[in-house]
């Protein structure tokens, strides 16, 4: 894979590199999602504070927000000139800008919605008569969250993990203002499918769309399985 | 995608719809005159094209200077509206091919022009080279000193240094040029991060995230960054010359109004704003 021009399936190992970055962004941005997403969305389910309709607000903002205002506002937050860029470079040694840890942190918020949302709808739609059951037994809360709520919620939490990590694939605008398409680090997938339309490497861009099509597809077509299994049933 | 995140409410939402469709009473002349109204909305945005009018597709290098180009031309054209649309010449180059309905391409380069030629897309004959770009190395930290090019490039407090896709845009196959000619592409390879073209560049350099970038002196001399941060211009022998070339495209052939463009461009007028604006112009024809 490290010859350039090698090619596997008609795409060249620089663009099956960009296709293994992307995997590995979306794997890493969902499993954050995962763990920082469920309690978000439990919480947002049953918290009555003044504050939780903003707060809710906020977790559904990257659905209309155009990607350039959160790679714009990222641009700005990760410059080492100034707090907050300033305060990770002086603890790590490293600016956030064009890093892969920085692209992992703008798709948690990028994606945040789109695991967030199907998460409280999965957790709400478990009947709470099973969950009173379980408290009732004396199960700590924190316990029957874990172990009977998320549980019984699967296939839509499923569903959610499925959407954060084909939105993650997809993105394109923040990566664009805030990765600097370093091979290997920030150029994902939709960055090298870019740069082959620049490059008027037509065929190439082609195959490549092809190939992200066709993942795409599958990814949604998971998603909707699931969610008409639990309208069925 | 949307779709998947509101099917929780999708039944309901469905119903009402066809509730309200079902009661209401003539639902089909209804349907029919919001299809009507849909089609006039499109076929009115369609019509729209107004005879006097020069639809120009610029390099985002010159993003500065066309504003002052199509004031200058519209007043010497007051009956002639000019249009811009700003973007990377690559992006230009498909959104033409594809039927993008500019009349003038103002590229980076000579080299887009020309595949645009060739692929009929474009009138050969009217390629015409406009002005010659000048490259410059842009800092916004205050701790790298700017003596020389080479200094500034091998400053201990250099991190990342930006420049535009090699590929794709010339001011950044002239970085690389002058990275080359100055024996430096191995040793700061691991610093260089890409804009994806010389704008980008600047927002790397103007944010901070990259501590110097090579952009272009049109760009630094910008009113909304002549006051940010310190340039030095890089020698012009140091690289392959950035000349920028104008193209009537094929649509544009049946526009007059596009030749009468692309001869502005050629004017002492045009040559005084491109001066002005940190460009060196082509010897008279």
């Amino acid at each position: 894979m490290s010859d350039p021009a090698a090619t596997f399936l008609g795409l060249s190992a620089p663009l099956w590199q960009a296709l293994g970055l992307t995997v590995k962004l979306a794997a890493i941005t969902t499993l954050i999602l995962g763990i920082l997403g469920l309690p978000l969305a439990h919480w947002l389910n049953t918290s009555r504070r003044r504050i939780t309709p903003f707060i809710e607000t906020l977790v559904a903002l990257p659905i209309v927000l155009p990607p350039t205002v959160i790679g714009f506002y990222l641009l700005t937050a990760y410059s080492p000139q100034h707090p907050p860029g300033s305060w990770w470079q002086s603890a790590t040694g490293t600016p956030l800008a064009f890093t892969f840890t920085g692209l992992v942190i703008a798709s948690v918020f990028y994606s945040l919605p789109f695991a967030v949302q199907p998460f409280q709808a999965a957790l709400r739609s478990v009947p709470v008569d099973l969950l009173e059951a379980a408290s009732s037994l004396g199960t700590p809360p924190r316990r029957v969250f874990w172990k009977v709520h998320v549980p019984l919620a699967w296939r839509g939490i499923v569903a959610g993990l499925t959407l954060a990590f084909a939105h993650t694939l997809g993105e394109f605008g923040v990566v664009l203002m805030i990765g600097g398409s370093i091979p290997g680090v920030t150029k994902v997938a939709s960055i090298a499918l870019y740069d082959e339309v620049q490059k008027m490497s037509y065929p190439t861009a082609h195959a490549f769309a092809a190939v992200l099509l066709v993942m795409a597809f599958c990814l949604l077509l998971i998603v909707t399985l699931l969610q008409r299994r639990r309208s069925n049933t | 995608m949307t779709g998947g995140l509101i099917r929780e409410d999708d039944d309901t939402f469905l119903t009402n719809e066809i509730r309200f469709a079902v009661a209401s009473p003539k639902p089909t002349t209804q349907v029919s005159g919001m299809l009507r109204f849909c089609l006039a909305l499109i076929l009115s945005a369609a019509t729209a094209q107004a005879e006097n009018k020069v639809r120009i597709a610029a390099a985002a290098n010159l993003a500065h200077v066309i504003e002052a180009l199509t004031a200058e031309f519209q007043t010497a054209n007051p009956d002639t509206k000019a249009e811009t649309s700003l973007g990377a010449s690559g992006s230009l180059v498909a959104q033409i091919t594809h039927g993008a309905p500019f009349d003038v391409f103002l590229s980076a380069d000579m080299d887009y022009p020309r595949a645009l030629s060739a692929n009929n897309q474009a009138d050969a004959a009217s390629l015409t080279p406009f002005a010659i770009g000048r490259l410059v190395l842009w800092t916004t930290n205050s701790q790298i000193k700017l003596i020389d090019p080479e200094s500034a490039l091998t400053d201990s407090h250099v991190r990342r240094i930006a420049i535009a896709h090699p590929d794709t845009a010339p001011y950044g196959s002239a970085a690389l040029e002058t990275l080359e000619k100055l024996n430096l592409t191995s040793k700061l390879r691991p610093k260089i991060v890409i804009g994806e073209n010389v704008s980008q560049v600047a927002q790397f350099v103007a944010s901070g995230n990259a501590d110097l970038g090579f952009v272009a002196l049109s760009l630094v001399l910008a009113p909304q960054l002549r006051d940010r941060g310190q340039w030095i211009e890089v020698p012009a022998t140091w690289h392959t010359p950035i000349i920028q070339g104008a193209v009537i495209t094929k649509k544009g052939t049946t526009n007059p109004k596009a030749l009468l463009f692309l001869t502005f461009l050629q004017s002492p007028e045009a040559r005084k704003i491109f001066a002005r604006f940190g460009y060196h112009v082509p010897a008279q024809p």
